[in-house]
């Protein structure tokens, strides 16, 4: 790449402008069309597996046309928006309302830098990693804010102060949670984080104490409230707001919106995995000695299996719950979530001054204790889809 | 006191009116409602009612008795049975036409599957309006099963044009009654699922238990009728209490509201007693294929259909409640007048008074609890 530019600057192309600049502008280029190439497919193909999941689970059979099993659907979708007529209704705010689905699609985008992806596959390993997440998902609640006010409908608003309101109150329990592992971990690099932990489950932050592992569940329920996914989606919900702070987009900046929320949907189970699961760490086998390019396909797959379970819970409770109430979401985050997460990081700096044998034992003894859980949940779950006579309805290759 | 600080240049905030429909994804149809908030909070909801009027009450002046059958399937399209029969009875009434015993078990057979698909396109559009999208779909996947049934007793899925004056248009073969019988032996477990997803769900009871309050005094007064009034615990069904058809004959229960989980009347409560109408439909079901005799399925009627002069007002229990006809004749081959009283256009009156004070997202759940139904308001 670098001896492109270098012939680039060589022939002329960029005459008057200092070689530092051309640099700069390249890398900021070159990152933007990898991180676009792999964003963009990332967001298509989670609509999709999210339509056809939801379909599964509501017995029917979701996109299966375009592509194999439909997986090109996204394209299609995509396609289709970019060739719509762009409107922007005569009341509204022109350029507030053109610029709010960037403003939303930059704060998700910007959180690719920092995804640890593998051992060495990371944009910019910032020493200040995570917090620079919790920064740039801040910008979200900017951008809706702004789609909401600057669309003139009051639908638009309503969605826009309802995801205000819900988005900042959520960011007090998810920061409060990421701040028990930051103590853990005793840094805020994404791949310091992960490296403080283990391949096995029970060196996972997750199982490091009782403590964590509820940390854990608060994270992901206020992270899908500041994704507005269901039980939290009151900022779109379709069946009070029309759609909310979307309500009259249309084409490619409506489809901006949605990106931003099915990459939202990776980014939560990319971080979630990185502070608790142990992120691409695998085990030591004597095949990736000699061969790093081995490992660090395994490293990305493992990574990209662990995000995508929590991906497919969050398309799984999204499947099953309604939607709460704007004040119960309000009264779920400030009576019960804040104090817990409190409760979480006073209780892991408690442990935090146990010998380590002594940690290591109580990690075996969660992570057992979790697995119990996890086991008795499945049962649970064969139990009912036996009760429910799936034979009827369920052709998983539909 | 807004205007004294607007004036001096302070804070000030002034209501926000908005008109939730006539295109609104959870009104059902095509209704309006003029809504002023603050906030999220709901001072007044003013209903709108009549962007879904077809006449058909002056239809029926223009087309004889046996044509305006069809027509009456139109009145409310999810349960089209119940106009249908409350026509036909009427229309019996006046000139004293017999029905034939097996045609009233078709009619009740008929119309009890009907009554259950209503249900489930409320229970199932409910629980969307909530939040819950894949009961609507299970729901809906049932109703197919029942619409498939109704294409083979009479033809058509949704406006059935089934009973006739003196019975009922076409027999109920003996194999659909096999395949009614299984169904209803599959729908049972179905049902309890059903609850296992939606109506034991917390945040489903949380957005619903205490919330729309209908006291008993209330649902009399503002003339509820059908499952909304029995929401509020008072045991009133045409059924039992005016009874018609065979339903004398028939051994069911009638569900009313216990405050199963909030406060007596609430939108738990009439959400609980369509769930459990359901079941006595299925009760229903199981008696009438066991007891339905042998025998045409309509009497002799004449084709040009001239009742004696007079009126009379025939009513059934709709899933929607209490819907009656009432028919006048001038002794001629067109009625002279007809008018339809329907369940969901009194329903429709009392949301202005519930909705003071709650939230925007519980009127959701308030027109929704109360089922209320575009086509059937407007007629």
């Amino acid at each position: 790449m670098q001896a492109f530019i270098d012939q680039l600057i060589k022939d002329g192309a960029f005459a008057g402008v200092p070689k530092e600049v051309v640099y700069a502008i390249a890398m900021v280029v070159v990152a933007l069309v990898v991180l676009s190439a792999f964003v963009a497919p990332l967001a298509g193909v989670t609509s999709w597996l999210e339509r056809r999941v939801w379909a599964r689970m509501q017995s029917r059979v979701g996109p299966n046309r375009v592509g194999p099993q439909g997986i090109l659907q996204w394209l299609a979708d995509g396609i289709k928006n970019l060739l719509k007529e762009d409107l922007i209704p005569s009341a509204s705010d022109a350029k507030l309302f053109s610029l709010a689905p960037y403003i939303v699609f930059m704060g998700f985008l910007c959180t690719f830098v920092v995804i640890p992806f593998g051992a060495n596959l990371i944009v910019a390993d910032l020493n200040i990693g995570i917090l620079y997440i919790l920064a740039v998902t801040s910008l979200v609640v900017v951008g809706i804010l702004m789609a909401g006010w600057a669309s003139n409908n009051k639908w638009s608003l309503l969605g826009g102060m309802r995801s205000a309101a819900q988005i900042v109150s959520y960011e007090i329990p998810a920061g409060l949670s990421i701040l028990t592992i930051i103590f853990l971990a005793g840094t805020m690099s994404m791949q310091g984080i992960i490296k403080a932990q283990g391949w096995a489950p029970w060196d996972w932050f997750l199982f490091d104490n009782p403590f964590t592992f509820a940390a854990f569940f608060l994270y992901f329920t206020a992270a899908l409230a500041e994704g507005n996914r269901t039980p939290f989606d009151i900022p779109e919900a379709e069946s009070e707001l029309v759609a909310g702070y979307v309500t009259e987009y249309s084409g490619m900046r409506f489809l901006f919106f949605f990106f931003a929320e099915w990459g939202n949907l990776y980014v939560i189970g990319a971080v979630a995995t990185t502070l608790f699961l142990g992120g691409w760490q695998v085990p030591p086998l004597p095949i990736f000695d000699n061969s790093p390019v081995l490992l660090g396909i395994a490293q990305f797959v493992t990574f990209f299996l662990k995000a995508y379970a929590w991906v497919f819970i969050a398309m799984w409770v999204r499947a099953t719950l309604p939607r709460v109430r704007v004040d119960q979401l309000m009264g779920l985050c400030w009576k019960y979530m804040v104090p817990l997460s409190f409760v979480c990081l006073l209780g892991t700096i408690g442990f935090m001054f146990m010998p380590a044998d002594g940690r290591r034992i109580f990690g075996i003894i969660t992570f057992g204790f979790a697995l119990a859980t996890m086991i008795n949940f499945f049962r649970r779950v064969v139990f009912q889809i036996r009760a429910a006579k799936p034979e009827l309805y369920f052709k998983p290759q539909i | 006191m807004n205007e004294t600080a607007q004036e001096q240049g302070g804070f000030y905030t002034e209501d926000m009116t908005i008109s939730v429909g006539p295109q609104h994804p959870s009104t059902h149809g095509v209704l309006r409602f003029v809504v002023k908030t603050d906030g999220e909070v709901i001072s007044e909801a003013i209903p709108d009612v009549g962007y879904l009027h077809r006449s058909i009450e002056k239809i029926g002046e223009k087309v004889t008795y046996h044509g305006y059958v069809p027509y009456t399937d139109r009145a409310d399209y999810l349960a089209a049975m119940f106009a249908n029969q409350a026509f036909c009875m009427a229309a019996e009434k006046l000139a004293g036409t017999e029905v034939t015993r097996r045609g009233e078990f078709c009619r009740v057979i008929a119309c009890e599957l009907n009554r259950i698909a209503s249900h489930l396109i409320s229970v199932g559009t409910f629980g969307q309006d909530i939040g819950a999208m894949t009961p609507f779909v299970h729901a809906l996947r049932e109703r197919e099963t029942i619409n498939n049934l109704m294409e083979e007793i009479c033809g058509a899925r949704l406006t059935y044009n089934y009973i006739r004056i003196g019975g009922v248009g076409y027999d109920i073969l003996p194999e659909t009654c096999a395949k009614i019988t299984d169904f209803i032996d599959h729908f049972e477990p179905i049902v309890s699922e059903f609850n296992r997803l939606l109506s034991g769900n917390k945040i489903f009871i949380e957005r619903l238990a205490g919330v729309a309050v209908v006291s008993k005094e209330d649902a009399l007064s503002y003339n509820l009728v059908g499952p909304n009034l029995r929401g509020s615990g008072i045991k009133w069904d045409i059924r039992r209490d005016i009874p018609y058809s065979v339903y004398p004959e028939l051994d069911f229960d009638v569900p009313i509201g216990t405050a199963h989980v909030g406060a007596l009347g609430d939108s738990f409560d009439r959400y609980w007693v369509r769930i459990r109408e359901m079941q006595e439909s299925v009760n229903i079901l199981r008696q009438c294929l066991k007891m339905m005799p042998k025998g045409p399925a309509i009497s002799k009627v004449p084709r040009k259909f001239r009742p004696p002069v007079g009126e009379c007002y025939a009513r059934v229990e709709a899933p929607r409640g209490d819907m009656g006809f009432y028919v006048v004749s001038d002794g001629s081959e067109y009625p002279y007048r007809v008018r339809i009283r329907t369940g969901s256009y009194t329903a429709m009156s009392i949301i202005d008074k519930l909705s003071k004070g709650i939230m925007l997202a519980d009127l959701i759940a308030l027109i929704g609890s109360l089922d209320v139904d575009a086509p059937e308001i407007d007629r």
